[in-house]
Parts: C-alpha cells; structure tokens; sequence
C-alpha cells in the first residue's frame, strides 16, 4: 500500500499525516468535541489537495482517538445495566477498599461507572478451578432481561466471578439477556479475560459504557468518508499499538483508550529500527504531560492493565483500571503549561496543574497570572519571542517575569533567572525521577538506553533530561510534532490475547498447555486476518513468579509445542528472567514452587523492516551568524549562544554545545555537555562530548 | 541572596526531590519480590533513608502509618545496640522485637548502613510483615510474647555481604512457611542494596561526599513549615475516653492531648491496664498512630522525616496502649487502629467542626486454617484477608464506605483469595444501613460470606473490635451500626481469637459502619432519595 492517511484525534488537536507513495504531508486541526469526524475531514482536505489527489486513491485510513478516554474522563457514557453474580454488586464501588492518599481525610473516591441502583446480582457461582458451585439462574435473568428491556439502558455488561476460567454462565446470561433486549451486550471473559474481578468488572462496564458512543461515531465517520468517494478500509489503532478492523473496535471499544499515546510509542519504535536502536526510551512532553516508555529490539513494553481517569493530581488510585493489554508507559503532569508554584516548605512543585491552551501561560499574553514551563523556557532564552509557533504566537518576555516573580522569585528571594532555573530544574528532575522509577519497575537501567525525543516541548528539555539520567545519545526526529499519526502509519495489524491460568510447574500438563496456546492464537489471528492476507507472526509470553509472590514477571516462550520435558525449559526462561528483572538472583528461593499466572499471545502480520540508516557522527562544522543569551545549568548564568535555523542544516553538520537549533514548531536545546549532528533523513542527534557510545 | 546562595537554593530543592525518589525505588523492589501477602496484595511495607545519626531524611509514600512512623525510631535502636565500630559495608541488619521495631513479631525490619567508600553516609530501613514467625501464629491468644514466635534481638543478618547462615538455619526451623519467610528476608535486603546503590550514584553525579548540608537543608524546611501549623493550634488541653470491645471485657482508652508553644503532646494516663491477650500495644507503635492522627490534622501536606515528626510527643503510664516486655502483643494493630479516633475526639474539642466521626477504625483481618475434614483428600491453606468497614462521616461529607482507615492497606480481590486456598467466598458487599445519619452519613460497613471449600474446614482467628460498642457519632450525628461475627445457622462467635467453622457452615461478618457527622434533620433530601435509591438505606 503506497497512499496512506493517518488521523489522530487528541485533546487539543487532530493530527492528519497523509504517505503519499514516500511523500509525508501533515496537519493540525483543532479538535472538533461536536463532530470529531467533521475535524478529520476538514484536515484530510487540506493535505490531499497539498499531495494532489483525492479521497478516491487512498488505499488504508488508520485512525486513532481520544473519545473513548474522554469518555470516561468526563462520564458522558450510555446508562449501563451490568448483571453480576450474587453477593458481589458493589466490587466496582468498594474498589481497593484503600485510600490514594494517606494524609488527606476530606478525600472523594471517583465514582463508580455504573450507580448501585444499575447494577444487578444473579445466583450462580463458578469455583476458582473453573467448575460450577452453583448453577446460574436462568429463570431470575428472564425476569431481569425484561427488566433492563424497560429500564431505559443504552448497553449492558455482564461479570461473573471467575468468569476468566469458564466464560459458559456469561455466555449463557448474554443469550437470555440479547433475545430480550435489543442493546449490546459485553461479557467480562470477552473483553478481559484476567484474574481480579475489581479489574475485570471494571473493564467490561467501561467497555459498555463508551460502547453506544464509539459505534455510533465510527459509523458516521465511515458514512462521511464513503460520502467523499474513499473506498479504502478504516483501521483503529488499539491501546496495545496494533491495528484493529472498525468491527472489532466498536465491539470492545474500551480497547482504543489511549491509543494517542501508543502512536506515539510507535513512531519511536520506528526510528529505533530505522536506526538499528535496540535499546530506547522515547520522551514525549506536550501542553499537559510528559509520557516516557521503554522499547527494546523496537517493541515498545506493553502491560496487562493500566489506570485511566485519574481524578486528583494524577495521583495512583484515583482512577479506574483497565485490564487489557496496552503499551505501558508512565505519564506525568509535566508539560509546556504545567504552573509552578512554592509549598509550605519553600519546595518550588510543578504541575499537575497545568495552564491549557486557555489562558495558557502568562507569556502567551490570554490572560494567565500563574506561571508555566514556558514562562520559564522563555526567561531562560531557550524560546524566542518573536518566532513562537512560527511566529503566530507573541510571547511576552514581561509577562512571563512577572509571574515567575510574583509566585516563585519573590517567596523564596530568588532573582527572576534563578527562580526561572528553578522551575525548569524541578520539572527536569521529575521527569527524570519517573523515568528512572519506571525502569526500575520494568527491571532496566535507564542509562543503558538512547532517547528519542518528540512533542512540542520535549526538545527544550531532552538534553538536561539527559544529562541528569546519564544517557549519552538523544535523537530528535523530524514530524516530532505529529509523532502519534505518523506511529499510525507504522503500526502492524496486531492483537493481544490473553488467559489467567494458574498452573504450577510442578503439575505442568503439556496437552492443557498446549490446547490453552492453541486457543489464544486462533483468537488473536483472527483479528489479524481482518487485515492482512499475509504472514502472521506470534510471540507468546507467560506470565509467571514464585508461589506466594503477588508480581509476576514477563517471561518469553519459544513458540512450538510443548512436551512434558518442557517444564524445566520454562522453569530455566524464569530464572533466567527473574535475574535479569532484579539484577541478580535473589537467594534463598530454590525450594519454592514456580508458576505460571497468565498466559499472552501477541500475534501481528510480518512487516518489512524501514531501510536501515547509519548514524552519522558528523564532522562539518557550521558557521553560525546569530547569538543569543540561553541560561546554561552547568554554570548557572547566562551564555552567549549560537541560533541555528534547522532547515538551513545538511547532513553530516556538527555543532558543539551550548546551541539552539530552531524550527517552527520548536527549538532544540543542545547544552554545553552535548554536540549535535544532522543525521541524512533530518533527525538531529545530541551526543555527549567525549562519550565513545 | 547572592547567585551562588540561590544556586545552592536551587540544588537542594532538586536533590531533596531526588533522595525521595531513591526511596521509592527502594520500595518498588520491595513490593515486586516479596512473598508477605500484605506486602505484594496490600502494599504494607515502608523503606525510608536516613542520615547517620539515624534521624530520617525521606521515605517513600507507600506503606501504612504503623510502620511508617514506628521505622523512623526503630533506626536509632539499631545504631546503639550494634554500635559504629561494628559496622562494615555490605552489613545488613535485623530485628523484630516488638518494643524496638514495630509492635509486633510479625514485622521485621531490616537496616543498613551505607557507606561511599570508608564514609558512613547514612543507613537505609525498610519493614514488611510476614506471613509467619512460628509461635502460636497470628492470634490473640498467647499469653506473653515468648509464645507469639521467634524473637530475633537486633543482630546482623548479614557481615561485609555474608549472610548470617545460623541466623537462617534457626528461623528455618522456627517458621511455618520456611521458603517464603526466608525468600522475605533476601527481599528486604535488596530493597535496602538497591536505596544504597541509588544514593551512592546520586551523590557521585552531585559530587557531595556526605548528606549532611542536605540533611541541615531538609530539616530546616520541615521544621519551620511544622511549627509554623502548630503555632496556629490554639492551646489548650483537651481529653478524649473511648471504650472498645476488648477481648473478654470492654477496654477504656483515654487520650489528653496538649498544645504547647512548639509541640504537640498525647497522653495517654488513664488507659485500662496491660491486658492478658495479645491485644496490648508498644509504646513504639501507639506513638505512630498517634502522630499519624495529629500529622492528617495539623500537616497533612508535610512530608514525613525526622523534623516533622519531632514536635509530636507520647507519654504515657504502662496500660494497654504502652505495654513492657512480655506482654502479648501479636495482634496490637486492633487498638493501635484505634488511637486515631481517640486522638482526634481530643482534638475534636480544640478544633470543632473540622473533624470527622468515628467508624470502623481496626481493620477486620482474619487468618484462615483450612485443612481436609478428618479422614478426607484436599489441600491445607493458610489464607489471610484485609477487609475494612466504614469511615466515620466528615465535616462535609459521608463517609467512605468500606474503606481502610487509619490503616493504608488494601484488600484483595477474592478470586486471588479462592486461588490460595480450599475456600468459597459467597458474598462480599456493602452492609445496608450501617452508616450512622446526620447531616452527613457515616460510610456504610460490608458483609462477608465464607465457607469452606467442599469437604474442607477451617479454624480462623477472629481480630475484630466495634461488635459490642458502637462507632460514635458527632455534633449529633448518629453512631454507626455495630459489627457482628456469625455462622449461617446464627450460633454467635467471639470478636477476637482462634474459633472453627466446620464443613458445610459459613462465616458470617456484618463490619461496622461509621458514624454519622451533624444533626440528621439537616440532611439534603436528595441525599436521603438517593441513600434510598440505592440501597444504602433501606428503613
């Protein structure tokens, strides 16, 4: 396929990237809350008339949105009737039983999707080895189905405890439940077939929750395209970072929460291998947050389950989970707009706050008082005033002083620039912080790898970051700023399909095994097939600890049949595994059984791999002809410092640090520890001086 | 300030910040390879950094108040007892004495000290509870601590990265669950080796050779935001009586709390006497929940470390809440989880309007025993459960239904509990008009169902309090609906110690609920429709 259209639908805006046969064409269109389609369109307009062709030759549109997050994040959902086993009503409202923070006794829980009075206990009972301790009550979920029937309900979900195991009462109750009612039905052993009933219950409702609403638009958006003559299929982009058929994602369209961001992790994967990276964590910092994530052999890491919805500072807890796969990543409230302010303590804190794009900050002079990450890039030199955003937006040197000293300099006797510096040095150190915390948790160091850095803000700030994480070597992509749409573009028809299983290896049964596999991969194929005609490839993980732990680790299966043999050549990937995740073996453990929780296969079609490009070490110096103050942190003080266009750069050229490089969208600040040079497709790489890496 | 004053400035912030995310790493270890069930499903652990006189720097935000606060002064025990000129790099050391570490045999508490190059910088500490230490197991029903499981004094469990190899034979032999005792033991270790290897290379990229500007940095801070919330207390004294259900009698606790010009003081005069159950509590760890209680009052946004726990001071005469050597004191979290609510009805008095109700206040924990019935095939499990009943209502809210406080943890999710052992949970949900009325209502209480699995029984320890004295209201709220333990064929069972359910029967537990906060007339009625609606008020 040669003409490829890629549409993000993000917060803000909507992203269009149009391939046309090795030709890039993007845009930025504001998002449309009313008629997201009509954003789309409108966007799609503009770069098929800037590439000369019509909506008739596209061969693919690869599509991905924030509707369904937004969905939750704002509770505009359907009235859901979810249908659970007796005695368990209230799991998705008694959540953790646990408080997100621990000081604070006037906090609110979030709410749960679906109000106790919508929620429905049936008899029936499936025992936690699969069998039936109590038969479902077919009588009781007639009278039910006719109940929801009138109840005014725009979708139902159903989650029975230990469903995951044996789905057959939640296939039953959808039966009664959809020959009574005509509204969707999801099932909990469908949508997520894992272990923990708050989890899973908390999926399958999510899932019906945004389900009316996502069918609904991906049903218009399909009519409007066919109305413009675009024939060619619509793919979805999945939180795992695969691409599923318009089919699928309207029937578990919980599946496309955060499928922004998994773009995003894509376009890095994509330059790691054009690139021959094996080892990357991409970096990328917008208006609101920062979002990190760890890609090895150029996958990014993927996770069963994350949380969505956050409600207090981003805060752990405050959300609701969502236990599918997704590619894992840590966000935080670090962003351009972020506001700083000084705590009780004299600590200057930033974010989660964050300004928006109105007011926005103080220096985009609409009326915001508080100050901004930007406020303080802009008193440090790293942005100039008069050629923001191309020149569209004015920032105001004055305004952007005026605030950081009213909220920062003055409480602590900073001078502006010190307290400038301070405010970047601490969104800088947070950043650094989860970035390392989360390597931790992945079982990585953070050193070992290079960073790819994209988004409006990240490469005013990707060159500190650095340095405070000891990372020698940062690529700085061309198209950062439309890094999710681009991903959209390199993302394989792809799905994940997973079991919880518990099966001691002491008590390993290769035909069980086996059968458990077989059926994962046909599952997952199938909604590759809906895409490709191709060669599939699958990766099967298990998920597996010592009995007794509560954290299972990824360990990765060859994919073959297995015989009884077998267990000690799985028990051998575990402890090999287990080494590596905590940097030694931990001892004392040899007596204790192993097992195995969950088991995944990830199948995707086989993809030919980007043309390879050498990274270029550079030698040509460049002259350069403008100078500015930039604050420089190694020596706190001002440094008089070169301004580079980017576009006036060739491959091959090389500067030393401290330097700006400048484009429309942003500016790259290479500090004093860095060199930089422009790779032969534009990247930019920063290199520490002296580093042999 | 001059540039280099405000660079200085600028530099502790960041390093501040950082040593805070040096500890959080150390707990992520923690949580990923333990074996404890409250540490891996509850997150009940602490670790925190602490500089070389033993006052602490920073610790991470996880972890329940009980060790949190109680780590902080188990570090100066262990800096006596073992002594500097015995301390080498790659030591780690150990204890779970009750009256040192963290209040009871079950916690064990690990430090260690850290050392760039020959300099001792400062010592990491890190606590989990574990699931054994022999004894009696986890009951109320030894009657002093030499029956409640190995007592290891302060020791090295580790010399210069040596294990201590007699120290692990003796515990192998004096625990239930050697493997995974043991496989706790290494955890805390290496949550410990990872906080050092983080420090050692954050000070090496800062260039520092000791915390000790750092530190002076920190405490200054804290202390001054600290004294700053106290000063604004008005002063007075103000006493506080609460009776609780106890083990076979009632027990009063009593708490009089005094403002004073820079601290803050709890004493606890006029609490009943040691009591002859496992239900007494150290010292250590009724001063934990005390300061825990002040510190969600008075500084709830200050971090924890050395200055802003010093100017919150315990006295006390031996009682319940300040128990010697060798009282019992296995299950001393039922009453410690009640020092909070006696804290705060003092502090009720000093600052009225602004403090919330009483409610469930202890966790309802059980441990289950399920064996096979005699003669039949299955499987034995040791299963332990955190389940929590209401909060009290706040000054302008309900209160959280079945949710933990003053503990932190979490409960776990039952089809993880069925996969631990032979045991069928049939129900586990909110507990209708539990929660107290009043113009805010107290959260509701939960109602659990569990039988064993067919052909099995079980025996459990019951730790439960508020069955026969009610969560009081406040400011005319009413009081929350008391807790109950039964079987399904209504035989009563006792709030506390070892009791059996047999094949075929359920454990019936009805949790309390909290009280409400403000006169019930003055309620919305759209909150009263919507208590209606769904159920949480059925009368």
């Amino acid at each position: 396929m040669t003409i490829r259209l890629g549409a993000d639908i993000g917060g803000t805006f909507t992203d269009i990237v149009l391939d046309c046969r090795g030709k890039m064409t993007s845009t930025k269109v504001l998002t449309n809350y009313a008629a997201p389609e009509q954003a789309i369109l409108d966007g799609m307009d503009q770069v098929l008339a800037e590439a000369g062709i019509g909506y008739g030759d596209l061969e693919i549109v690869i599509h991905g949105t924030t509707l369904a997050t937004n969905a939750l994040i704002e509770r505009r959902g359907a009235k859901v009737a979810f249908v659970t086993t007796e005695g368990f009503r209230d799991v998705i409202e008694m959540r953790t039983e646990s408080r997100f923070d621990q000081y604070d006794l006037n906090l609110t829980l979030p709410t749960p999707l679906v109000p106790r009075e919508d929620r429905f206990p049936v008899k029936g009972r499936i025992g936690a080895q699969g069998q039936e301790l109590a038969p479902l009550d077919e009588a009781g979920l007639q009278a039910l189905a006719e109940r929801i029937a009138a109840g005014g309900y725009g979708a139902v979900a159903i989650g029975f405890i230990h469903s995951y195991l044996n789905p057959a009462h939640e296939r039953r109750a959808r039966e009664i439940i959809a020959a009574v009612c005509d509204l969707p039905v999801s099932i909990s052993s469908d949508v997520s077939p894992q272990m923990r009933e708050f989890e899973r219950f908390n999926t399958v409702c999510a899932n019906a929750y945004v389900r009316p609403q996502m069918a609904s638009y991906l049903d218009r958006l399909q009519v409007r395209l066919t109305e413009r003559g675009a024939g060619c299929p619509v793919f979805m982009i999945h939180s795992g970072g695969g691409l599923v058929s318009v089919q699928t994602a309207a029937e578990f369209p919980v599946r496309l929460v955060e499928s922004g961001p998994a773009g995003g992790a894509i376009f890095a994967a994509d330059v790691a291998q054009r690139f021959g990276l094996g080892r990357v964590v991409s970096y990328d910092m917008g208006g609101t947050t920062a979002k990190i994530c760890l890609i090895e052999d150029f996958s990014p890491k993927t996770a069963r389950s994350f949380e969505v919805a956050r409600t207090t500072r981003f805060a752990k807890g405050s959300g609701m989970p969502i236990s599918i796969p997704v590619i894992e990543m840590i966000e935080i409230g670090a962003g351009g707009g972020s506001l700083a302010h000084v705590d009780a303590m004299g600590r200057i804190q930033t974010g989660p706050e964050s300004a928006g794009s109105e007011p926005g900050p103080a220096c985009y002079q609409r009326g915001g008082m508080r100050p901004a990450i930007t406020d303080a890039d802009l008193v440090l030199g790293k942005l100039d005033p008069d050629n923001f955003a191309g020149g569209a937006i004015k920032l105001s040197m004055d305004l952007a002083e005026a605030a950081i000293d009213q909220d920062v300099g003055a409480p602590l006797s900073l001078g502006i620039e010190a307290a400038a510096f301070g405010i970047a040095e601490v969104v800088d150190e947070n950043m650094a912080n989860a970035a390392r915390v989360h390597a931790v948790e992945s079982g990585k160091n953070i050193a070992d790898n290079m960073m790819v850095a994209f988004g409006g803000a990240a490469p005013l700030h990707a060159a500190r970051l650095c340095e405070k994480l000891g990372i020698d070597r940062c690529l700085i992509p061309q198209g950062a700023g439309v890094g999710s749409a681009i991903g959209f573009l390199k993302a394989p028809f792809g799905y994940e399909s997973l079991a919880s299983r518990i099966i001691p290896l002491s008590a390993f049964d290769p035909a069980a095994f086996n059968a458990l596999i077989a059926d994962l991969k046909a599952t997952a194929e199938r909604f590759v097939r809906q895409g490709t005609a191709g060669a599939i490839q699958s990766e099967i993980t298990a998920f597996m600890r010592y009995r007794g732990q509560g954290w299972e680790i990824p360990v990765p299966l060859p994919d073959h049949p297995f015989d009884a043999g077998d267990a000690d050549l799985i028990r051998g990937q575990f402890l090999d595994a287990y080494a590596r995740f905590f940097g030694r073996a931990i001892d004392g453990l040899s007596g204790l059984e192993i097992e195995v929780v969950t088991l995944s296969v990830k199948s995707a079609d086989e993809r030919p791999a980007p043309e390879r490009v050498a990274l270029t070490m550079g030698s040509r110096a460049v002259q350069v002809t403008e100078w500015r103050d930039v604050f420089d942190p190694s020596s706190a003080r001002m440094l008089q410092t070169g301004i580079v266009a980017r576009d006036s750069l060739a491959s091959g050229d090389r500067l030393s640090g401290p330097v700006v490089i400048v484009e429309r969208e942003t500016s790259t600040v290479v500090t004093a520890p860095f060199d930089v040079v422009v790779q032969a497709d534009g990247s930019l790489l920063m290199l520490r001086k002296g580093s042999s890496k | 300030m001059t540039a280099q004053d405000q660079t200085r400035e600028i530099h502790m912030q960041v390093m501040w910040n950082r040593l805070i995310s040096v500890v959080e790493e150390q707990a992520m270890t923690l949580l990923r390879t333990a074996f404890s069930t409250s540490v891996r499903e509850a997150g009940d652990l602490s670790a925190g950094v602490f500089d070389p006189q033993g006052r602490m720097l920073a610790q991470a935000v996880t972890g329940t108040p009980g060790h949190v606060n109680t780590m902080a002064e188990a570090v100066l025990h262990f800096i006596t007892e073992i002594g500097r000129e015995n301390m080498f790099p790659g030591d780690t050391y150990v204890t779970n004495d009750p009256w040192k570490g963290t209040g009871h045999l079950h916690d064990i508490t690990m430090v260690s000290p850290s050392f760039k190059g020959d300099v001792l910088v400062g010592f990491f500490a890190c606590t989990a509870h574990v699931v054994d230490v022999g004894g009696r197991g986890f009951g109320a029903d030894a009657k002093s601590v030499y029956e409640e499981g190995i007592q290891l004094p302060i020791m090295k469990f580790a010399e210069r990265g040596t294990v201590n190899a007699t120290l692990v034979a003796l515990l192998r032999s004096n625990v239930r669950e050697p493997d995974q005792v043991v496989g706790d033991f290494y955890s805390l270790a290496a949550c410990n080796d990872v906080g050092h290897r983080r420090l050692i290379a954050m000070m090496e990229e800062i260039g520092l050779s000791t915390l000790d500007d750092l530190a002076e940095f920190i405490f200054s801070r804290t202390r001054k935001a600290t004294l700053d919330r106290i000063a604004a207390l008005p002063r007075g004294t103000w006493t506080n009586r609460m009776v609780t259900d106890g083990y076979d009698k009632p027990v009063t606790l009593v708490a009089t709390v005094e403002t004073r010009d820079d601290t803050v003081n709890v004493d606890f005069g006029g609490t009943d006497g040691v009591s002859r159950w496992g239900i007494n509590v150290p010292i250590i760890y009724t001063k934990a929940y005390a300061c825990y209680a002040l510190k969600c009052v008075v500084a709830p946004d200050i971090p924890n470390n050395w200055a802003s726990l010093e100017p919150f001071t315990i006295s006390s005469p031996e009682n319940i809440l300040n128990a010697p050597r060798p009282a019992p004191v296995a299950l001393r979290h039922v009453f410690g989880h009640m020092v909070p609510d006696l804290v705060l009805g003092a502090l009720a008095q000093a600052l009225p309007g602004r403090i919330l109700a009483e409610g469930a206040a202890a966790l309802w924990n059980i441990h289950m025993s399920v064996r096979p019935v005699k003669g039949g095939a299955g499987r034995r499990a040791e299963i332990l459960m955190f389940n929590s009943g209401g909060m009290g209502a706040r000054p302008a809210q309900d209160g959280l239904a079945a949710t933990a406080f003053p503990s932190g943890v979490m409960t776990m999710p039952i089809e993880a509990t069925e996969q631990t052992g032979p045991v069928v949970i049939w129900r586990k949900e909110l507990r209708p008009d539990s929660g107290g009325d009043g113009q805010y209502r107290g959260g509701l209480g939960q109602i659990i169902e569990i039988e064993p699995a067919q052909g099995h029984e079980f025996d459990f320890s019951a730790m439960f309090d508020r069955t026969r004295i009610a969560p009081r209201g406040r400011d005319g709220g009413q009081d929350g609906a008391k807790g109950s333990a039964m079987l399904d064929d209504g035989t009563e069972l006792n709030p506390k110690g070892w009791q059996h359910v047999p094949a075929g029967r359920r454990l019936v537990l009805h949790l309390p609920g909290g009280g409400g906060f403000g006169d019930p007339a003055q309620r919305d009625p759209a909150a009263r429709a919507a208590d209606v609606a769904k159920g949480y008020v059925t009368k």
